[in-house]
């Protein structure tokens, strides 16, 4: 079959690969009809996470068809079958698992020991996302093999498009509980940091909350007017202070809640020039991640409220101002998406006509154009903002 | 064997296995500007561990501390180039070779019996600091934004109802779970302080 593969830092090829095959009584195979890259994969291409090893199959938005069931998936799953797979393993039968903590499930990642050095305890096997979370084949391929596929999966109904579907796998429950970690209520106002999909589909989710008032922090055009698209005011922080800006909009007192959908790539400029520093270090591996907005959101948010961290941090991050968020009060909230816990809910809102999660894709290709796709979406070009792949 | 085939060790039996490599996401300017960060690395070293053989060599016995400064400033501009930013690696490599070619110019005097040494590395320099010239010109073009990619998706709002008509529509059947409650309001939690 064709995959994308990671052959090193920004070195992604439309490879020839062997078809998965089916290991344990619990899997399954699927024939992918539609894939897609995620932000978080280009921390893989930039080759800021640790324990990718050439030859890593990259995706972890997936969905497709049932082609092969192992014997004991047979109660949920069936040949023909169409499912979204969520980017999380889950056993469904741990603690965490059964508390809905699914992206920290104790028994998918079959890297444990790694895991649990790297993270203290392992958490949960992801697809196409380094040997730390299982180093599991991913889902930009034509067929993925879905480990525990009893749990791993949501069946979706004939008769909606693949693209309103799609982000249930990642971006569309990943954004909703970054707002409901958030704990919105009608009298907040939210300020999100990141306009790519995810903030995206956070601006979208916290509206759908019903938060006072949604302000999106970005700076290229196209996803500022897609935010403000939405209803959110916008700050594009190549003209305006983001902090002065945000008490002219909160009477002076900050936003209730605050919520980082950029995580550990900060964009670097003079202007904000702890990102240049973060940089520097991060080239000389003496920090993992750029947390600018970490640092903006601690500094900005209003006593006694929310950081909610949704985009991804790696590993150490520097001078992070803890004094001011232990006086201040501050309550953190911070996971990868516990997928499956959202997307039945979020299946019926697409469904009820509440929510079109298509809305975010500007660019489709097929899976061969993978490699030029990974490189306009890295660079921001040609106003890309989210690439769907079909195999 | 490859690099590919020997990291299946870390893989599973079901997991697939490269069969045949196909196109990559690296452009031609990429893998340049990587190989001119790869000859920084093996020429900053050299000029660290072998300054005064150089400097022999060249007929500039008297720079030797500035050959070695030298080999720490390719080190140093080595790790851009290598990096996702390769642009700024780059220019420092041009920076570098422009400051090569002023010290062997020294070396061009009829008096320096190693004058022919000297002028095959200004030439070699030469030639590198037109490959430096072209791998930036070459990865600024590849990845730059066009003025056209500022594209307008004001009429994507992703809510088929409209975007006023959606605001709260989520707040008429979900309550936020219990164990994602931050904040309560003091009435919550001291009712007989409230009153």
């Amino acid at each position: 079959m064709k995959a994308l593969v990671w052959h090193g830092k920004e070195d992604i090829r439309y490879d020839t690969v062997s078809d998965p095959a089916i290991e344990d009584s619990r899997d399954a195979i699927i024939k992918v009809t539609s894939c897609a890259i995620c932000g978080s994969d280009l921390h893989l291409f930039h080759n800021l996470v640790p324990a990718m090893l050439p030859g890593d199959i990259m995706g972890h938005e997936t969905m497709g068809e049932v082609v092969e069931v192992g014997s004991a998936a047979k109660g949920t799953l069936k040949k023909g079958d169409r499912v979204v797979i969520p980017f999380t393993i889950q056993c469904g039968e741990c603690d965490q698992c059964m508390r809905g903590n699914f992206s920290v499930c104790e028994r998918t990642n079959r890297k444990k020991d790694l895991g649990d050095k790297a993270f203290g305890h392992a958490t949960a096997g992801l697809f196409g996302y380094t040997h730390l979370t299982g180093g599991y084949p991913g889902g930009q391929a034509e067929y993925l093999r879905v480990p525990f596929a009893d749990t791993t999966h949501v069946k979706v109904p004939d008769g909606i498009d693949d693209e309103k579907l799609l982000f249930l796998s990642d971006i569309l429950p990943t954004g909703w509980q970054a707002a409901v970690q958030a704990d919105i209520q009608p009298t907040d106002t939210v300020a999100i940091w990141g306009c790519g999909p995810v903030g995206q589909m956070t601006i979208r989710s916290a509206i759908l909350l019903g938060a006072e008032q949604v302000i999106a922090i970005d700076h290229l055009p196209e996803r500022l007017s897609m935010a403000a698209a939405a209803g959110a005011i916008t700050i594009n922080f190549d003209e305006e202070n983001v902090v002065e800006r945000l008490n002219e909009l909160t009477g002076g007192k900050g936003p209730h809640k605050c919520i980082d959908a950029v995580g550990t790539e900060s964009h670097v400029s003079f202007g904000q020039p702890d990102t240049v520093l973060d940089r520097a270090k991060q080239m000389l591996m003496m920090e993992n991640d750029r947390p600018h907005v970490l640092r903006e959101m601690i500094y900005v948010c209003r006593p006694a409220g929310v950081i909610s961290i949704i985009g991804v941090y790696l590993g150490l991050v520097d001078k992070i101002p803890m004094g001011q968020a232990m006086n201040k009060g501050l309550t953190f909230r911070m996971a990868q998406a516990h997928v499956p816990r959202w997307t039945g809910d979020l299946l019926r809102r697409i469904e009820d006509g509440q929510i079109d999660p298509s809305f975010v894709i500007t660019h489709k290709a097929s899976l061969a154009d993978g490699p030029e796709m990974y490189r306009t979406f890295r660079d921001k070009a040609d106003g890309c903002v989210k690439v769907m792949l079909r195999p | 064997m490859t690099l590919t085939n020997l990291t299946s060790i870390a893989r599973s039996e079901g997991d697939p296995s490269i069969e045949h490599k196909g196109p990559s996401s690296l452009t031609g300017p990429d893998r340049l500007a990587r190989a001119l960060g790869w000859f920084s690395i093996g020429l900053g070293v050299a000029e660290l561990i072998a300054p005064g053989r150089i400097a022999r060599a060249l007929g500039l016995e008297d720079k030797k501390g500035l050959i070695r400064a030298y080999g720490a400033r390719e080190l140093a501009s080595a790790i851009p180039t290598l990096s996702i930013d390769k642009p700024v690696g780059l220019a420092a490599r041009i920076g570098g070779d422009l400051l090569d070619l002023g010290t062997l110019a020294t070396a061009l005097h009829r008096d320096n019996p190693k004058r022919g040494n000297a002028a095959i590395a200004t030439a070699l320099v030469a030639g590198i600091t037109l490959l430096d010239l072209v791998a930036y010109a070459g990865v600024k073009a590849a990845h730059r934004r066009l003025p056209g990619d500022d594209r307008d998706y004001s009429d994507r709002s992703g809510f088929p109802r409209g975007a006023q008509p959606s605001r709260g529509l989520a707040r008429q059947d979900f309550d936020i779970p219990t164990d994602y409650r931050a904040e309560g309001t003091v009435a919550d939690a001291l009712p007989t302080l409230a009153t």
